[in-house]
């Protein structure tokens, strides 16, 4: 019992973060037919700088600094990169972004090494917020989920109840149209661009804490992020948040869990001798299979349904 | 299309072979000859990429998935010879390693063609990670951490070949490097060849002539993926040993830039990529610990302002070389290489000394000795970079201005 | 008419059957159960004010769109919400209203793709296209048809207007059909290119069946066997040239006022 609530808030707070992730990516996808490949990178990006200025002053001022310089690199390349590649067609989009994501790492390796770094979670989020059972859950994890839940809630009222929202979700479906209504569609592109990076450096700054920060994070998050994306369907918020809370408690869920087929049959009574060639595979456990199961979920999908979730736009 | 076709290609295609065969004697030392290998590997992985890329318009990350499996089967199978289980030459292992990628592309490709375009690039992705995941746990078949080790003299000597000399095993790859690329030649000229091109550019009309786009999408794939195993093979023939990262993302990127930097939209674009990427991450690596990094941004460049690769930047030209006009724009290119060497030459300095700052003061840069506590140090690559992008800015004027004065005469002689 | 239409009009011979065909986008009902027999070898336009939903229904019988209920037939073979290209494969072919051909491939490389399934070559990739030929022939054949001879070596993407609808018209013949579908094919057209299309249009569906879509009024009555009136997704009439002109409903609710 204790085991299955503590996993469930783990994967909670794991599948905010995903979302967090996966809404800005749909969101420039919907809007701009882009998918970002670097969008993980700017993840990384955020958790490097968050590290970086809060080692001058302090984590609470990095955690909204970050994001905004985060952000603004969005926009740069935006501007100076994908609007330069747009014209050679969504490929090219991809591939550019695919670059991108290369540079990113190298440069990191670059200024930061290769090892990880040393971002800690503030001294002040540093305690036990309670205890379930005979575990100790960190208060940074509620922390994370608040911040998260929070950002959701304001980009959701941004988009639907602002002027600029309206702006920006009319862009999603016509472009051309908003454009000869006078607003300045290429800016809109941008802010939408930017402010999708931004998200995606929000949460890093706060995951980057939590789990690792090393230059290979961005990789290891970003396939994740893909597969929640197809999942729940390209194009699709609703999609992306449920598709985000489901791989994300597979993937806490089938780490934590340590049998194995071996250990099934053996409850039945049923043994499998070491010398057997099958013993290899029967002894396979969950947690060891736990890094494949998100793609083979994508693949499922992908066999019976797919649009994904609730898929809604073919790229 | 023309008769004439037969004759010239024949001789195209001998003539390849004869320069293949003569190589080596150009070659001075054992390092060249295995680059030469290790190219003529890369040669039939990046054209067998390009078959999806270039051809059918199908952007994926995951094509070393083929290679890898069509290298780790033929490591099973040669090991089996060793064993006496089996009896298959190694002269022909690449078509073990060729039926393997061909099978992995036929059941991968079922569920992956069956979307093109983007949610085609993150599925292919996915279905990479999943088999690269894989592989550290079925270890029996990829050997976990260690991967798998084969010998090539298994089977023993073969008309007297027993491909324990590093010259053997080049003429091997050499010889399947150029059935590989008459193969593939070959393919796009047929009719699946011509609707793939098709359905690369306008799926819709291609229903309408009364093809399913996604079933030429899904042939296209599980050809691609018997050509990318045989490559997979001769890997493993040459290197005598396959782990995970063979079929890793790494190697599934690196083919993508080969085949990029090459130039998709011709067919030997991914020629001169392999050739081009392989040499220089042999030679770079040992230079530099930034190689990576400025492949990263040599791919970027070449997205931003020729797409079309190295290849396009050859056949851009050859308007002018035909009506030679080619003495026009030398001067213009003298003047950008020129500026480009000193804006380069800043950045990669700089780049250097970011990179090797870290440990100590003193650093060796160009097999000079700088000492990075100096700011002056600092300065130097600094203002030559930038510097150099302004003087690079202006002598691209002259290049231009080149190509506008040259351009009227090029369209009045025909040539355009 | 020709008098081999009015035997199979009167014989019954059906080409393309709608039986109280249906489509909406949402609530939006575009397609307002639209029921239309035509027979073998006519030629029949389908006219309309914009909007109508006229592309629509081409798109619902080349099977682009799916249906939201009704049936279409074939030859008497349903062929309702069939996937595209085997609808294709059955005998019918359709013309874009935006030209839509192959861009990077030559005006002979576009007509030849659109021969090669129908001469059985299929998926096959040990056959040489260019040694093939019955391919080349017919895709001769199609291109002097179209009087592209000259011009066939050129990238379609950088034709004239009127070359790319005339290529349009090309590859849409070339799969060998027995039932054309024209999505607006004088569009954009001058008089004197109009004209030249109007006569490779009845010279290329000889012997076929035509479905047209049409704004051009001089067109349709110069072509048609007959015509049906589409108006807010359903037809409103269907008959004769003369018929439809004389027709009240029509003359209110598309032509105007008296108009000749």
């Amino acid at each position: 019992m204790e085991f299955f609530l503590v996993t469930l808030l783990n994967s909670l707070s794991y599948g905010l973060l995903l979302f967090m992730l996966s809404s800005g990516l749909t969101l420039i996808f919907s809007m701009m037919g882009v998918l970002n490949f670097a969008h993980a990178s700017f993840y990384m990006l955020g958790a490097y700088l968050a590290y970086q200025t809060g080692a001058y002053i302090g984590f609470w001022p990095a955690l909204f600094i970050a994001p905004i310089l985060v952000g603004m690199l969005g926009a740069i390349t935006e501007r100076y990169g994908l609007r330069t590649v747009h014209k050679f067609g969504h490929v090219a989009e991809l591939l550019f972004t695919f670059g991108l994501a290369y540079v990113i790492e190298e440069v990191v390796h670059l200024i930061w090494g290769r090892a990880p770094v040393d971002y800690r979670v503030p001294e002040a989020l540093d305690f036990t917020l309670f205890t379930l059972f005979t575990t100790q859950y960190p208060a940074y994890r509620a922390f994370m989920m608040l911040i998260s839940v929070g950002m959701l809630i304001s980009l959701f009222l941004l988009l639907t109840r602002t002027r600029v929202g309206m702006v920006v979700q009319a862009s999603l479906t016509h472009p051309d149209m908003v454009e000869s209504l006078g607003h300045n569609v290429p800016r809109v592109f941008m802010m939408v661009f930017a402010g999708g990076c931004a998200l995606a450096g929000l949460a890093g700054v706060l995951g980057g804490n939590m789990f690792i920060t090393e230059p290979g994070m961005a990789f290891a998050v970003g396939s994740i992020v893909f597969v929640v994306v197809v999942f729940g369907g390209m194009g699709s918020l609703a999609g992306a948040f449920v598709a985000s809370l489901i791989i994300g408690s597979l993937q806490t869920f089938s780490v934590a869990l340590d049998f194995s087929m071996l250990s099934l049959l053996g409850a039945v009574g049923v043994s499998v001798s070491e010398e057997s060639n099958w013993y290899g595979l029967w002894s396979i456990t969950l947690s060891q299979t736990a890094p494949v199961l998100p793609y083979l979920l994508m693949v499922l999908m992908l066999i019976i349904r797919p649009r994904g979730l609730m898929g809604t736009r073919e790229s | 299309m023309k008769p004439v076709f037969h004759k010239s290609r024949l001789i195209f295609w001998g003539a390849v072979a004869i320069v293949f065969l003569l190589l080596p004697y150009g070659f001075s030392g054992g390092f060249a000859l295995s680059m030469a290998s290790q190219m003529g590997i890369a040669i039939i992985f990046a054209l067998s990429y390009n078959m999806l890329l270039g051809q059918t318009g199908l952007l994926s990350f995951g094509h070393a998935v083929y290679f890898g499996l069509g290298a780790f089967m033929t490591a099973h199978a040669i090991n089996w010879v060793g064993d006496g289980r089996i009896w298959w030459p190694i002269t022909f292992m690449p078509l073990v390693g060729g039926l393997t990628g061909m099978l992995f592309g036929l059941v991968l490709g079922f569920v992956t063609t069956r979307r093109a375009g983007t949610p085609f690039a993150m599925i292919s992705l996915g279905i990479a990670e999943m088999v690269a995941a894989s592989a550290l746990m079925f270890t029996t078949f990829f050997g976990g951490e260690g991967g798998i080790a084969t010998d090539r003299t298994f089977g023993g000597e073969l008309f007297g070949i027993s491909y324990g000399p590093q010259i053997e095993v080049f003429y091997l790859i050499a010889g399947w490097c150029l059935v590989g690329m008459i193969g593939m030649f070959a393919i796009t000229q047929t009719p699946l060849g011509r609707m793939a091109n098709a359905v690369r550019d306008n799926p819709e009309r291609a229903k309408f002539v009364g093809y399913n786009p996604t079933r030429v999408r899904w042939l296209m794939m599980t050809l691609a993926g018997f050509f990318a195993g045989m490559a997979g093979s001769l890997a493993t023939i040459n290197y005598e040993i396959v782990t995970a990262e063979t079929l890793g993302l790494v190697a599934s990127g690196n083919v993508v830039l080969m085949a990029f930097i090459g130039g998709i939209g011709h067919f030997w674009g991914p020629i001169v990529g392999a050739v081009f990427v392989t040499y220089l991450q042999s030679a770079l690596s040992t230079y530099t610990q930034a190689w990576l990094l400025y492949f990263g941004l040599l791919f970027l460049i070449i997205i931003l302002f020729s797409p079309g690769g190295m290849a396009n930047l050859v056949t851009l030209h050859k308007p002018a070389l035909r009506a030679h006009l080619m003495k026009r724009l030398l001067p213009s290119y003298a003047l950008a290489a020129a500026t480009g060497a000193l804006m380069l030459t800043g950045f990669v300095a700089l780049i250097e000394l970011l990179y090797s700052h870290g440990g100590g003061d003193l650093v060796s840069l160009f097999g000079l000795e700088v000492d990075t506590s100096s700011t002056l140090t600092w300065i130097v690559p600094v203002a030559l970079f930038v510097v150099g992008i302004a003087l690079f800015r202006w002598a691209l004027k002259f290049v231009r201005r080149a190509w506008d004065e040259i351009t009227p005469q090029l369209q009045a002689s025909g040539v355009v | 008419m020709s008098a081999a239409t009015e035997t199979a009009m009167a014989s019954g011979r059906v080409s393309l059957s709608l039986q109280d065909v249906r489509k909406s986008f949402g609530r939006t009902e575009i397609i307002n159960g639209v029921s239309l027999d035509i027979a073998n070898g006519e030629r029949h336009a389908v006219i309309g004010p914009n909007g109508a939903g006229k592309s629509t229904l081409f798109n619902l019988i080349s099977g682009r769109f799916h249906v939201s209920s009704g049936r279409i037939e074939l030859r008497g073979e349903d062929i309702t919400n069939l996937e595209p290209h085997v609808i294709n494969r059955k005998g019918l072919s359709r013309s874009f209203q935006i030209t839509n051909i192959f861009p990077r491939m030559t005006v002979y490389e576009n007509v030849r793709c659109a021969v090669l399934w129908s001469l059985g070559y299929k998926y096959s990739f040990w056959n040489r296209v260019g040694g093939l030929r019955d391919a080349a022939q017919r895709t001769d054949e199609v291109v002097e048809l179209i009087g592209m001879q000259e011009r066939r070596e050129r990238l379609a993407g950088v034709l004239t207007y009127a070359e790319q609808r005339a290529l349009e018209i090309g590859v849409t013949i070339a799969t060998g059909p027995d039932v054309v579908l024209l999505d607006e094919p004088t569009a954009g057209m001058s008089h004197s290119e109009t004209d030249e299309a109007v006569e490779l249009i009845r010279k290329v569906t000889t012997g076929k069946t035509l479905i047209m879509v049409e704004h051009d009024m001089g067109v349709v009555f110069d072509l048609a066997d007959r015509i049906s009136v589409l108006v807010y997704g359903e037809v409103i009439a269907t008959g004769t040239p003369e018929q439809i002109r004389g027709n009240k409903a029509v003359q209110e609710a598309y032509l105007g006022t008296e108009q000749d």
